[in-house]
């Protein structure tokens, strides 16, 4: 294969389908939400022409749940990708350079969690959090969110791979450990912490289960959630237009946070598969 | 160095995060164990039944129905999707800029949340006011029921789980073919193999391992599929789309009765964990081979 070489038509043709495929599902849902609520009462097919209105997107943004629902993805997504940045690369530090007893088993206990699905632990941990009345609030939305035993694999390999030189250079000079990991080492793994970062923001934005049963009351609903209600309650809310304009303007940040990331995405997918 | 203040300074380091991960991983992980050994509700009344629940789930045909849909979409979702993105891969592994758009569009569906991709979809699918529907009356045919035709309703999540999954099984295989040397393209090219021998020949076995991971990644995935079903078919008609996970849900936050969801948990558990085994194995077979 030469990378360089034009698909052949029929190739072309083919991957040409699957992008209209891929598209027409996402330019159907802006149409929808740029008609009428009444017009597509009548017949949705009244979306493929116009006249077109932004009053759906109006009706979002004065008095709908939905800006609340978006701060609290804000704060639940903001606030998980801080704690695993900060948890993740305080333990990839201490696994990566430091000696202290049972680091090794302590790193495969670890690693064992990888193997760990949701669906094993999320009903006890409902009740866990039911105990401690951390339901409809934001500690008990961020709190299991920061058990990313990956990110400690991968913040661990990032220090592992930085140059042991820099270490003693900063210790003959008297620099604490802490000193040695805050001014030294972490300021090098800001390309990893962007990538853990991102995986991180996306991965909660768009988690769906532990909010689903563990934020019950509408003021903490996050955007998932509160879209999955309305989308249940759909015969008895404003209508079809208003419904697909709030899942347009839910997609919306993490579009921005998708664009802007690109790079590491795609860099973090390549070494998903080396590994 | 200094010993005892490095191993205290290791403790202080890993300490925050192996706390939070033993209460919140680890402990619950026990503890559904243990649940799944009870008759226990949400309000904490609890009485040890031994075996019991996990009896009542190898003789429960609605936990066999569950079992068999689980395995109908895995089929149907895994298969298909390891061989469209693998196409795309073989594509769209070029430099061009417009080789560069279609791998971005591609991907574009796997950054949405699950809740968005069943509301476009349930606005694709359904009869009254779909988009196929308005397509399928313009041609002048009758629009299928995909979300209430038991025989559809399957399909149906399946399509809308591989058009939301493409993105990163294309992105694993692309990252697997930039791997492969270019000097073994030339050497095939002295050869003059013509580009079926050099796909069968070269490409396909040296992304054996990405193969592998991919095929179980997904398994793994799939296994577990829940919001989908929950929110596009709600499981039915009569069960007839409703995934293990669904049931799980539906049994512990419909019925409230935890301890027999807890034991159907630790049995998809058993499952997962073992196509997760199976896949270290497979790939660090796969990679030593290569070496």
């Amino acid at each position: 294969m030469n990378p360089r070489a034009r698909l052949s038509p029929l190739a072309l043709a083919g991957v040409t389908l699957g992008a209209a495929i891929m598209l027409a599902p996402l330019l159907w849902t802006i149409l929808l939400s740029l008609k009428a609520n009444s017009e597509l009462m009548r017949d949705t097919a009244s979306a493929f022409s116009g006249p077109y209105t932004l009053e759906n997107y109006r009706a979002i943004l004065v008095g709908s749940s939905v800006t609340h629902w978006l701060l609290n993805s804000l704060i639940v997504s903001l606030g998980t990708t801080a704690g695993v940045l900060v948890l993740c690369s305080l333990a990839g530090y201490g696994f990566a350079r430091l000696d202290f007893p049972f680091r090794r088993s302590l790193f495969v206990f670890v690693l064992l969690g990888l193997a760990i699905p949701e669906q094993a632990v999320i009903l006890p941990r409902h009740q866990l959090f039911a105990w401690l009345h951390l339901h409809n609030s934001y500690p008990g939305l961020i709190l299991p969110g920061l058990v990313a035993p990956f990110g400690v694999f991968f913040m661990t390999q990032y220090f592992r791979a930085l140059p042991a030189e820099l270490d003693e250079a900063a210790m003959l000079d008297g620099a604490s450990r802490f000193t040695l990991f805050w001014k030294v080492l972490l300021p090098l793994t800001r390309p990893a912490q962007a990538t853990l970062g991102v995986f991180t923001f996306l991965g909660s934005w768009n988690d769906y289960w532990w909010p689903l049963i563990s934020a019950t009351r509408s003021a903490r609903f996050t955007l998932t959630v509160g879209l999955a209600s309305a989308q249940m309650n759909y015969a008895q809310t404003s209508g079809l237009g208003f419904l697909m304009a709030q899942a347009v303007f839910a997609s919306l940040p993490i579009l921005i946070v998708y664009i802007i990331f690109q790079k590491q995405i795609v860099a973090a997918m390549a070494g998903a598969a080396v590994r | 160095m200094s010993g005892r203040r490095d191993r205290l300074a290791g403790f202080a380091f890993v300490g925050p995060f192996l706390a939070l991960y033993a209460f919140l991983l680890i402990y619950p992980l026990f503890m559904g164990i243990g649940l799944s050994f009870h008759r226990a509700d949400l309000f904490g009344a609890r009485r040890f039944v031994g075996l019991e629940n996990y009896a009542r789930a190898f003789a429960d045909p609605i936990a066999w129905q569950a079992l068999w849909n689980t395995f109908k979409l895995t089929v149907l979702i895994v298969l298909p999707l390891t061989a469209i993105t693998l196409a795309l891969a073989l594509a769209l592994n070029r430099a061009t800029r417009s080789a560069a758009i279609f791998r971005g569009i591609f991907f574009a569906s796997s950054i949405l949340s699950v809740t968005i991709v069943t509301l476009i979809w349930r606005f694709i699918l359904t009869p009254d006011a779909g988009l196929v529907a308005k397509i399928v009356t313009a041609l002048g045919g009758t629009p299928p029921a995909f979300l209430s035709d038991p025989n559809l309703t399957i399909p149906a999540l399946a399509i809308t789980t591989i058009w939301w999954s493409v993105g990163f099984p294309m992105m694993l295989f692309l990252a697997g073919l930039q791997q492969i040397p270019a000097d073994m393209y030339e050497a095939a090219a002295l050869d003059n193999a013509g580009p079926w021998t050099r796909l069968l020949r070269i490409t396909l076995p040296s992304l054996r391992r990405t193969l592998i991971l991919v095929v179980m990644l997904q398994t793994a995935a799939q296994l577990q599929l829940f919001g989908q079903a929950q929110l596009l078919t709600a499981g039915g008609p009569s069960g007839a789309s409703r995934p293990v996970v669904l049931l799980i849900f539906e049994v512990a936050f419909g019925r409230w009765e935890l301890g027999y969801a807890a034991a159907l948990a630790e049995l998809l558990f058993l499952l997962v964990l073992s196509v997760t085994l199976i896949q270290y194995w497979a790939v660090g077979r796969a990679a030593k081979d290569e070496r």
